[in-house]
Parts: structure tokens; sequence; C-alpha cells
């Protein structure tokens, strides 16, 4: 047997770890984003296409060639909407390798809720597409908060602004009577501050209809809307509220094109098995995510052809929660992009750095079209004071059979939303014990 | 062998009656507890202190607290997410109306409104029993849900409804890190459970067991129904209460009143239930089961490496997770704590089992 001499050893180290470093190649820079989902529990129908969507826009982004060269990797978490859940994901993703989390969106009020109060100490953003703490629109108080492109201050707001089109003028509204059927949750507590300042001003009634959840027992509810006969119901709801307020509309025969949904409210799962009884329902969309873009078309021939796409069912690829949640994935990924530009091309960005991407968020028209958003979304600019951006929004209406886009555009009046949000963000910043930070300029 | 207690002559009434009459458990306890203060803080991840060990330190302190109802004393509750809703509410009232007050002030104070309620919602337990009262103490669990929905006073006014606590210190020492909220939360647990062990060996904790087992027997011995009932109920929702603070505190910072609903009430029982009623450690054993099996199973395809999607990971996990239950509760009824009284008896005659 022949004897093994140190000598022996060390050769063998010394080529074997030549051999590792050649056999490594050479490391292409990466970027991690986490994809918090539920695609179980009683939310899936929506959480499917959404995790869907943020999936989908990572891969084709990683088609194209990545942000400047960076691939971006990514995990997907099951929360099944519970918090416990998602506070677990969001430690473990938390610091994921290389970058640790660009951006979570934690798709749950409850889970933002509790992340939320983490983001700050462990330097991780929130974004928070549509939902989230109206008042996180203060970025000096909530500066890891991103309630990107509309709040739900957004979203009463222009509900309300449609009513009065309708109606022929914000002045007409007064004397008339509007119903908030919510589910009976902070989420659907959300829009009360907004709707009472409006009602104030505006002079309309307004009438509160808590539901519980999970919103199967809306009888009484449905009772009392006839008796009181608003003008207007508006829908706060979630998965099963919606179709069951729907057919109870129809049971106690409340015209549904008088009815206006939230856009967790409106998709197509929410309304397509009741078809007809459904026929009218107006539903508020960010932006306009019902509508189609370019990057659908490219996202067919960059991934799905390849056989690489999420959707394996073929369901949910164009539907709304599928758009948006593509939406969702590209402010994440334009906001390091934006980070790159500013801290260096083609690397990888640290939390903070794409924080300040996010903040600095500047989506032009020219931008939108040349990354197959530019039907889907007005151009948004966000900043230190604003980190909602340009909230726009869009009305539908279900024909029976699919969502029509109705014409108009509008955004919420900021002389009703600034004030509010600067009240709100304030006490939160006093219960907390916060010292809000100073925004430049 | 290993559990052989020949040669511990006991020659006081003192030392034949301390918490831990084996010198082997006394070691293993002080074992555990260098274990947990010293060795995880100083070895485990931030991931692992901040999103398993520390809501299962809180569940278990719940579990505890529940486990005095319902194992010791025989009375069923479904209100147990309710109390710590209290416990938690109370607590963040107290600090946002009385700045400055101490966080352990706040936390033992939120147990003690805990305590009020409990026991307001514990005297239906004098006329009924069984699951009439489980139905009855179902009433706390919806009403509180519906008292901090609905009145706005209890979240401060907060329009949607959610509350924040503010950055937490004990003693000057910042509870922002995972190591720091560890410990803090450790500190509590393990003071609670020795306090809770300790009084299930009490006078106290005996006339809840002869209320448990007969309830008409004890009062002709002379135990006071409604006096042990009653203590029983609010000792337990005191540590419920002091659980949920935690809970709401440590652990989430942020929540709604989602965070203590009814699922909450029924995870603990089963808890309580797969864990051993009637035993402190099979409050631990249970919290640990429902709590942390499901993250590992869920973490393990990926650490083999399996392609699985997240919801068939999902779905095998709670496919897994139920037989798992219906697997114990079929081997050993009583819970996990009697399999480790069993294995410890088996311990003692091994290797001679006759």
């Amino acid at each position: 047997m022949k004897r093994i001499t140190v000598k022996h050893i060390a050769a063998t180290i010394a080529a074997a770890s030549v051999l590792g470093t050649w056999s490594l190649p050479v490391q292409a820079e990466e970027q991690f984003v986490p994809l918090l989902a539920y695609r179980t529990g009683s939310f899936a129908p929506l959480g499917i296409p959404w995790a869907d969507g943020k999936m989908d826009y990572l891969k084709l982004v990683n088609a194209r060639g990545g942000v400047n060269g960076v691939k971006i990797t990514y995990e997907e978490c099951e929360t099944s909407y519970a918090t416990d859940r998602g506070v677990e994901c969001y430690e473990r993703l938390k610091d994921h390798a290389p970058t640790g989390a660009s951006a979570f969106d934690p798709q749950s009020t409850g889970i933002t809720f509790a992340v939320s109060d983490k983001a700050p100490g462990d330097k991780k953003s929130i974004l928070t597409v549509g939902y989230g703490l109206s008042q996180s629109t203060d970025g000096s108080v909530f500066p890891w908060n991103f309630p990107m492109l509309g709040t739900y201050w957004t979203a009463a707001d222009v509900m309300i602004q449609d009513i009065a089109k309708k109606e022929g003028g914000m002045d007409k509204l007064k004397g008339k009577k509007i119903a908030l059927v919510f589910h009976d949750s902070p989420y659907g507590k959300e829009p009360i501050a907004l709707l009472q300042e409006r009602a104030k001003k505006e002079g309309f009634e307004l009438l509160l209809y808590p539901v519980t959840a999970p919103g199967v027992e809306q009888k009484s509810t449905w009772l009392q809307i006839r008796q009181s006969k608003p003008n207007y119901v508006l829908l706060w709801s979630a998965g099963i509220m919606t179709p069951t307020a729907l057919r109870e509309a129809q049971a106690t025969g409340y015209p549904r094109d008088k009815m206006y949904g939230i856009w967790w409210a409106a998709s197509e799962g929410d309304v397509k098995d009741l078809g007809a009884v459904a026929k009218g329902y107006n539903a508020v969309t960010i932006h306009n995510t019902a509508g189609r873009g370019k990057v659908h078309d490219e996202l067919k021939t960059l991934v799905y052809d390849k056989g690489q796409g999420s959707d394996t069912n073929g369901t949910t690829m164009g539907t709304i929660a599928h758009t948006r949640g593509m939406v969702i994935s590209m402010l994440t990924v334009e906001a390091i992009r934006t980070a790159q530009e500013k801290y260096g091309k083609g690397k990888s960005m640290t939390t903070e750095q794409v924080r300040w991407g996010l903040e600095n968020l500047n989506l032009t028209q020219e931008r939108l079209n040349e990354i197959g958003f530019g039907e889907l979304m007005r151009p948004v600019k966000t900043s230190c004071m604003n980190h909602t951006g340009d909230d726009w929004a869009r009305i539908i209406q279900w024909d029976g059979a699919k969502f029509e886009i109705k014409p108009d555009w509008y955004r919420s009046d900021a002389t009703i939303i600034a004030p509010l949000v600067k009240e709100a963000a304030a006490k939160y910043a006093k219960d907390k014990n916060l010292t809000p930070v100073k925004c430049e300029g | 062998m290993f559990y052989r207690e020949n040669g511990q002559f006991k020659t006081s009434y003192r030392s034949d009656q301390q918490i831990f009459p084996i010198r082997q458990d006394r070691v293993l306890v002080t074992l555990l507890l260098v274990l947990a203060f010293v060795a995880v803080p100083l070895l485990a991840s931030d991931y692992f202190l901040k999103a398993i060990l520390i809501p299962f330190l809180i569940l278990s302190l719940a579990a505890i607290g529940l486990n005095i109802l319902v194992g010791y004393c025989g009375q069923i509750s479904l209100g147990t997410g309710a109390f710590m809703a209290v416990g938690a509410y109370a607590a963040w009232n107290i600090g946002v109306r009385f700045q400055g007050t101490p966080l352990v002030i706040q936390i033992l104070l939120g147990g003690a409104f805990a305590t009020i309620v409990g026991v307001i919602f514990g005297i239906p337990s004098l006329r009924i029993r069984g699951l009439y009262l489980a139905v009855a103490t179902l009433a706390a669990q919806f009403f509180v849900d519906w008292a901090f929905l609905r009145i706005p006073f209890f979240t401060n006014y907060s329009p949607s409804g959610n509350v924040s606590v503010p950055a937490l210190t004990f003693l000057g020492i910042s509870l922002q890190g995972a190591i720091a909220k560890y410990l803090f939360v450790l500190s509590f647990v393990a003071v609670f459970a020795l306090l809770a062990k300790n009084l299930v060996r009490s006078a106290m904790g005996r006339e809840w067991m002869a209320i448990r087992d007969m309830d008409v027997a004890a009062s002709v011995i002379g135990i006071r129904p409604m006096y042990a009932k009653l203590t029983a109920f609010a000792v337990s929702s005191f540590i419920v209460g002091v659980s949920g603070a935690l809970w709401g505190f440590l652990h989430l910072g942020s929540w709604e009143p989602l965070a203590f609903d009814l699922n909450r009430s029924f995870q603990l029982l089963f808890m309580v239930i797969i864990g051993g009623l009637g035993s402190i450690l099979g409050s631990f054993f249970g919290a640990a089961f429902i709590v942390l099996v499901p993250v590992a199973l869920n973490h393990i395809p990926s650490l083999l490496g399996l392609p699985l999607g997240v919801d068939t990971a999902a779905h095998i996990e709670h496919m897994i997770f139920g037989s798992l239950i219906v697997f114990f509760l079929i081997a050993e009824p009583h819970g996990l704590a009697r399999l480790w009284a069993v294995g410890k008896e088996k311990l003692r005659i091994w290797p001679f089992p006759h």
C-alpha cells in the first residue's frame, strides 16, 4: 500500500482548489425577489392568478436578459392567507441569498400589518399595490411601505366620482344615499374615513353595513338595504362574499348596475359563475389592469411558447388578477432598474438601494411602452412624500360574459385625500412614537 | 436504567414534595434551561428565533393557560382566542393612554384585564358543564371579536381598526433584535411555566382536579365549586392574556382582530388535547406539534430539492399533518405527554423489562 504523506495531501488540496476555482463559472450578478402567495385556502381563486402573474413577469424579465444583465432569482412561499404563515415566509425569505428580499408583496392585509412592523428594522420594502394602510402613502412616516398605484381611499374616491358623473355632477349627490357593504375587518373599514369626508363635503348620506367574515350570511344586510333604498351600493368584499352579495342583490331586486365593487371583488372568478346575475355590476380597476398590453404577447412568445409559463392549466393568463400580478412584479423590477441607474448598472442592489428605487420611480409613457405596459398603465412617479405615485383608476362593468372597460380615467382628489393621509399618518406616528423622516425638497 | 431513582432517598417532606423529585429530571430541566437561555441565542439564526421559536414559546404559554382550565379543572373553553385578544388590546391601550408605562407592567395588566373578562365569562360554568359550557365560552369569542371590531375606543379610534405597537424597550434595552425578543419571551414563559407547575401541585390545583374528576364528590368533601371553577378561569385567562399580549407585542407588532379569531381558539384546544390534558409539559409538546411540524413539513420538499409547486407542497403538508394527528391520537389518546411518561417508565427499567 502506498503511504500517504503530507506532501500528497498538500498536493491534492492544491489541485482540488485550483480545479475548484476553475470549475466555478464566472458568477453572474443576481437579484432576489420573494414571492408570497396563497395558492391554497379560501382566497385561492384570487391568489392563484395573482401569484402566476408575479412569477410570469419575472420569468419574462429573465428571458429578456435580466435587469441590465442581472438575473432575477425568486422563491415562492405559501401563506394560505394566514398571518402566522405569512410572517414565517417573510422571515424565511427576507435575507435570502444573494441580495436579500428586494420588495415584499404580502397579498394580505393581516400579513401587511404584521410585516410592516418588522420591515423598517430589517430594511425591507413592503409593496402593497392597491391595498394596505391608506395613510402609508406618506413616506415620511412609512419609509418602507409603498402602497403604489392606488389605495382604498383612491378606489372609494373614484367610485364617488363615477357616481357623480352618472348623476350629472358632484352637486347632484346632495341628499342621495350611498351604502357601503363591507367585510367587517380592517380591510373593509379602510374606505370609511374617506367616504365620511366625501359625504360631509357633498352632502350625501353614507349608510354602513358591515358583513361578518367570511360573508356567506348577508340576508339581513340586504333586507336593510331593501328598506333604506340607497341610490348606490359600494361593495368592499373578498372571496365568497362577492358572489353572495350579488345573488342577494338579485334576490332583493337591487339593480346590479348601481353596485360598485372594489378591485379585489372584481376578478373574473368572482362573477363568471353568476353570468347574467351579475350583469351591470361595476368595479374599479387599478390603472387599466383589465386591459391587454404588448406584455401579454411578449409573455406568450418568450415564456409560454417555450413551455415555461406558470399558468399550466391555461386559465389564469390574461385575467385581471394575473395582469395585476405582472404589474406588481414590473414595479419591483423597475425599482431595481432605477436603483441600478444610481448605484451601478449591472450590479446586484441592496434592499436599501431598491427602496431608493421605489421612492424615486419615474415610469414615463416611453418606458411603459418599451416594457409592454403602455396600454395597461399611465405614467407613474413616486416621491418621498407620495409613495403611492399617480393613482389612476378605471371603471369596468360586467356584461354577463366579460368585463367591459369604461372610457373614463379617474384619479383621486388630492384636496380631499392629502389632508386625510397627513392626519392619519401623524396619528400613527404618535401612537407608535415615531419621528418622521425629513423628505428632501 | 437511565431513570433509576435507586439511592435517591428522601429524608424530609420538603425533599419529597419538590417539583422534580428525581435527580435525572432536575439535571435534564437545568440542561434544557441552559440550552434555551445560552446555547440557542448563540447558535440559532434570526429566522429560527423569530419565525419558529418565539411563536412556539408564546403559544406554549397560551396552551399552559388553557390546560389549567381544560386539563386540570375540566372546563372546556372555546374562548381562548378572545382572552388572548383582551390581553393584547388591553396591554396596547395602556401603552397608548399612559405613555411611559413599562412594558412588563403593560403585559401583566393586559393579563389582569383578561382575568376580569375570563371570570365574567366563567360564571356560566357554575350552572352548565361539558359541551354546553364550550358553547357558552364561544359567546366570549364572538363578543370579543365584535367588540374590538366595532368599538372604536378599544383601537384608539384608528380608522381601519388595526393597532400597532411602538418600539419596545425593557429596562432601557431595545427589544428589536431577535435575540432580545427571544430572551424576553423565554423569561416570561419560564417563569409562568414554573408558577403554573407549582400552582397545579398546590391545594388550589388539587381542588381543580377534584372538580374535574367529579364535582359532586368534590363539593361533598368541602371544595367550593364556585371558588374552584372561577379561580381556574381567572388563572387560566391571566396566563392566556399575558400570552396574547406577548403575541401582539413581540411576535406580530401590529395586528387586526383576525389574529385572535376562533381558529386561534381551536388551534390552542388542539394543542392541549394532542399535547396532553392536565400536563404542563404536554402544553409544550402540543404547541411544538402544531407550530413546528407544519413548518418542518413545508421545508422538506425544498431541502430534498424536489421541484414541487408551493400549492402541492401545502396540500401534502396538510395531508401528512392530518394523518399524524390521527396517528398520535390512536397511538396515545392521552397525548404526547403520556407518550413521554411511558417512554420514561421504559427507560427506567431498560434493559431488563421484567
